[in-house]
């Protein structure tokens, strides 16, 4: 007999075990107003030590400038909003586009990386980025030591099962949740900030409504 | 004489000449020396009393321990109590668990299906043998001596370093605490910081003498330390061709799995590499894609009281233009199902390793990790090796291991996934001792048996509450009964005393003051 | 109201002053306190240590002793242990039913709906926070395990000692955190309950109390046995014991003068 058979069998072997509805009782929205979303999301991400601003729209290429202001080689995903990209090359920076895909090497001696971002989770300051062409394949925004990330505030979800049913709906692409830069706190529990991924995490919140 | 000494400390686990080893080994090291690698790391060969004898000597790590998990519980507290719907997501979480056992066979070969839609191969290990040798034979498919690793107590339980370093294959631990570990050729004695036994300048001291380049710190300060292993790790991850993962949890219907971690060592492992090679025990099923909103509320607060952890990872088999081309998935058995087949033993396979349980255990809290033999150790330990084992027999050091808990009940109410862990405490220690009845009664058994009828009679109960009271006479005149060097009182008189029995037990008083309501 | 004392085993001839302490205190408040003769332990002994077929006799004994409660012969059972309570509540039927004794389950359950703590009795079932008790000494609260994971008996003792007249009050650091009893663990695993009672003396020794108090008498027994050991000078009472007096009536312990941890 294969092993998944055996498997299978011991597992049946060991009887019926009883089902039950999974009661989802817990929180799934909230009555929160949309400000205040705003203003937790940044308040958690500033508890992890990222750095946030907040523009309107036709901010984000200088606060792009601005999170990218020690860098002197920064990376960005193919589809990245093109102004943003520009803003990226500024005082210049020197921009390198991941098409064709750099080298890890080449990653390794990049400074920085801009990607935009999926949806976020004010409650526990979590940016989720699930790999599109604005956002990049995984390892552009791990690698450089500095990830600067464009979050819209309208894409900001008060709680996890909200921001889980945004990426549900493609639950294929590969995804990272990001809260925080890299940290550890395996030395008596003293939390270091950037063992391996990025040390330095910022991130642009953009407001629609600002620009009104 | 000292022979026969010799012999009677070994026939009661104790060798004075381990110690004097061990005791010039810590002066030439700095620190003291780790546990060797056991051949089977869910039973080091000691029982829990015997290990404990030897951690709860060690004063350091007593401090480390006692500072560290203090930490990490206020920090776990803070991070729970911000919740409103805390309860509500840990009946969830527990639900969904249940759910998974409850459907087993089918969830996984719908994850087997979806993982292989996705161009990831899928491969099944009744053992730790048989998941260490598909392990390999991938690896040296790739030609390659030497492979990075994710964190992950499935490659622990299985001993996967040992195997690949029999076979001339070097496995790079890169977490950090993992790190700390290996490099110290230790055992872990936490699930999730490993590492919680040493202080800062252990660490910096085991840093120095086996860290590649041999590196020389200014401080003990944690950032520098840290930033060594960044630097030593870096080089690893950018020239690794495989990488080794764990998972902390797979989602049936979309085949999609998860590695909760803080330091993006997980990320590179699973992103750079062109192989990638994922351990996961069958439990790790979860049915939906939405169940994943459960656990990441649950697990980051629980395990290092994060509102989330810095990075959680999804991937899907394969992605064409991101991350490892090649993907398999080692799904493992290795006791798991000898578990299942216990009613009430079956709900630890609900357990997410948190590490809750251990953060909060006071007994886990002095006597460390490694007093539990096993690489699971704490209440959740305690109840999940010896079933993972089918240790019944007392001859099996892993049958101490229900016993090594006061059921004071802290771990069940900080479980996320609501583990009844003193029920199944108990449950087990009624295992145990029904799988040794019929042979030669032990102490206990001829204790437990002779007390049943005394302890189940009133009549029975004052003539025994009289005959006490010739213990005041032991007691003599300040009324106290000191140490007893006599098997089972010496246990209890060794380090406390014992008041005199009373003039008269309260059946007496009470027949004596209210006569009429006999 | 009619309450029947269980007196559990421990108390009854180790440390009567607990039982005899409630019963002081019970009739004190105006009620009638019966002791039925035939009651004895438990069996949380033998079930937590994996004996279930020998605590049978005991868990029958027990039910059988205290099932005239249902016939109204008393309103409450009460037991001035959260232990003993605590397996009594979560243990009767569970070992029952594994010995294949439904019937037997089916009336230990009905039993144990009407068996409480002192502490519940006093605060949920009289309502009473305040029972008139005096007794100047500095005290800590010793909050043991099972009143608070098993019983689920939280603040109520707290409430208690809140209002006895003239005592000092000083928390207890850790007051959550067991003290290393844990029945015949502290026998099977000897040195490690003797780590754990020796932060817990730590933290007792820390509050500069003259008296450690608890509502059981078990976790007493193991941390005064350590406090006596070590000559600390510092004395251990049932929660019972200090609510027993008044202004007018001191308590002193009667037909015992067992002090522990003196």
């Amino acid at each position: 007999m294969n092993a998944k058979q055996e498997i299978l069998n011991r597992i049946r072997a060991a009887g019926q075990i009883p089902a039950h509805d999974t009661a989802r009782d817990y929180l799934c929205g909230t009555e929160a107003s949309r400000s205040d979303i705003i203003a937790d999301m940044v308040a958690a991400l500033e508890d992890y030590t990222a750095i946030v601003t907040i523009v309107p729209p036709a901010g984000v290429g200088d606060a792009i400038d601005e999170m990218l202001s020690e860098a002197a080689t920064v990376v960005v995903p193919p589809g990245l909003d093109e102004s943003w990209r520009d803003a990226a090359g500024r005082h210049g920076r020197a921009v390198r586009i991941d098409d064709p895909p750099l080298s890890k090497a080449d990653l390794d001696a990049t400074d920085a990386v801009v990607t935009a971002s999926r949806v976020g989770v004010s409650l526990s300051g979590t940016i989720i980025l699930d790999g599109q062409p604005d956002q990049g394949r995984r390892a552009i925004s791990l690698v450089p030591d500095t990830h600067v990330i464009v979050l819209d505030a309208d894409d900001i979800k008060a709680t996890v099962p909200e921001a889980v049913a945004i990426v549900e709906e493609h639950p294929l692409r590969p995804t990272t949740w990001i809260a925080g830069p890299s940290a550890t706190s395996d030395i008596e529990l003293v939390r270091v900030d950037g063992v391996h991924g990025p040390r330095n995490l910022r991130v642009i919140i953009v407001d629609q409504t600002l620009d009104r | 004489m000292l022979d026969k000494l010799k012999e009677l400390g070994s026939s009661i686990g104790l060798n004075p000449a381990d110690w004097s080893e061990q005791d010039i080994e810590e002066q030439k090291l700095g620190w003291y020396p780790g546990h060797p690698t056991p051949d089977d790391p869910l039973r080091w060969g000691r029982t829990f009393p015997e290990g404990a004898r030897e951690t709860l000597q060690n004063t350091q790590m007593r401090r480390n321990l006692g500072y560290a998990t203090g930490k990490i519980r206020t920090k776990r507290n803070t991070r729970v109590e911000e919740l409103p719907d805390w309860e509500e997501l840990r009946e969830a979480g527990s639900l969904i668990k249940r759910n998974t056992l409850a459907h087993l066979p089918e969830l996984l070969e719908t994850f087997e299906q979806k993982v292989t839609e996705r161009g990831g191969i899928v491969h099944w290990a009744r053992d730790a043998a048989e998941a260490n040798e598909i392990a390999y034979s991938i690896i040296a498919a790739k030609g390659v001596d030497e492979v990075v690793k994710v964190k992950s107590m499935a490659t622990q339980e299985i001993n996967l370093n040992s195997y690949l370093e029999e076979r001339g294959i070097e496995a790079w631990e890169t977490d950090l605490a993992e790190m700390i570990v290996q490099l110290s050729h230790d055992m872990p004695s936490h699930i999730v910081v490993p590492a919680i036994h040493r202080n800062r300048s252990e660490v910096k001291a085991i840093f120095e003498a086996r860290m590649e380049g041999r590196p020389r710190f200014a401080t003990n300060e944690p950032r520098e330390l840290a930033m060594a292993a960044r630097a030593h790790l870096r080089k690893k991850f950018l020239s690794a061709k495989v990488a080794i993962s764990g998972a902390n949890l797979g989602v049936a219907e979309t085949g999609t799995l998860a590695v909760y971690e803080s330091e993006g060592n997980g990320r590179m492992c699973l992103t750079l590499p062109e192989t990638l090679i994922t351990v996961m025990g069958i439990e790790k099923i979860v049915p939906s894609y939405r169940d994943i909103e459960v656990f990441s509320q649950l697990l980051p607060r629980s395990a290092t009281g994060e509102r989330m952890n810095p990075y959680t990872s999804f991937w899907t088999g394969v992605t064409e233009g991101d991350g490892p081309q090649e993907f398999h998935l080692i799904l493992l058995d290795n006791g798991r199902t000898n578990v299942m087949k216990d009613e009430v033993g079956r709900e630890a396979l609900k357990c997410i390793r948190c590490a809750a349980c251990m953060n909060i255990c006071p007994v886990y809290r002095v006597s460390g990790g490694h007093a539990y033999n096993s690489v699971y150790p704490g209440p959740i330990g305690a109840i999940l090796t010896p079933q993972l084992l089918n240790a019944t027999d007392r001859k099996d050091p892993a049958t101490s291991l229900p016993f090594a808990s006061t059921l004071c009940g802290a771990c069940y109410d900080v479980c996320p996934v609501k583990i009844n862990i003193p029920e199944i405490l108990v449950h087990l220690r009624h295992t145990i001792t029904e799988a040794n009845r019929g042979g030669l009664p032990n102490a206990w058994d001829v204790a437990m048996k002779g007390t049943s009828s005394v302890m189940s009679s009133g009549k029975k109960m004052e003539r025994a509450g009289n005959a006490m009271k010739a213990g005041r006479l032991a007691a003599g005149r300040d009324r106290k009964i000191g140490h007893i060097p006599l098997p089972v009182a010496k246990e209890w008189t060794g380090t406390r005393d014992v008041p005199a029995p009373p003039a008269t037990s309260f059946r007496t008083w009470w027949n004596d003051e209210h006569e009429e309501t006999k | 109201m009619k309450i029947a004392l269980f007196s559990t085993c421990l108390n009854d001839v180790m440390f009567p002053q607990a039982a005899q302490a409630t019963v002081r205190l019970l009739e004190r408040l105006g009620h009638t306190v019966a002791f039925p003769r035939e009651q004895a332990c438990c069996g949380q002994m033998h079930v937590n240590t994996g004996y279930y077929p020998e605590a049978m006799p005991m868990i029958r004994n027990y039910v059988s002793t205290f099932e005239p409660v249902l016939d109204g012969e008393w309103d409450i059972i009460v037991a001035p242990s959260a232990s003993c309570t605590g397996a009594i509540r979560t243990q009767h039927a569970m070992v029952a039913r594994t010995q294949g004794d439904e019937e037997l389950a089916t009336r230990a359950e009905r039993v144990a709906a009407k068996t409480v703590d002192l502490p519940e009795l006093l605060i949920d079932v009289l309502g009473q926070a305040d029972v008139g008790a005096y007794f100047p000494h500095r005290v800590t609260y010793h909050t043991t395990c099972h009143s608070l994971r098993v019983t689920r008996v939280g603040d109520k003792p707290l409430q208690l000692l809140n209002h006895v007249d003239g005592m000092d009050f000083v928390p207890l650091p850790d007051a959550d955190v067991c003290c290393g009893f844990g029945g015949t663990f502290s026998l099977k695993n000897a040195d490690v309950s003797a780590a754990m009672m020796s932060d817990k003396m730590g933290n007792i020794k820390a509050t500069g109390a003259e008296i450690l108090v608890a509502g059981d008498y078990s976790c007493l027994m193991n941390i005064a046995g350590g406090l006596s050991r070590t000559r600390s000078g510092i004395r251990a009472m049932h929660l019972a014991e200090v609510l027993a007096g008044t202004r007018d009536e001191p308590w002193v312990a009667p037909a015992t003068n067992t002090k522990v941890g003196a």
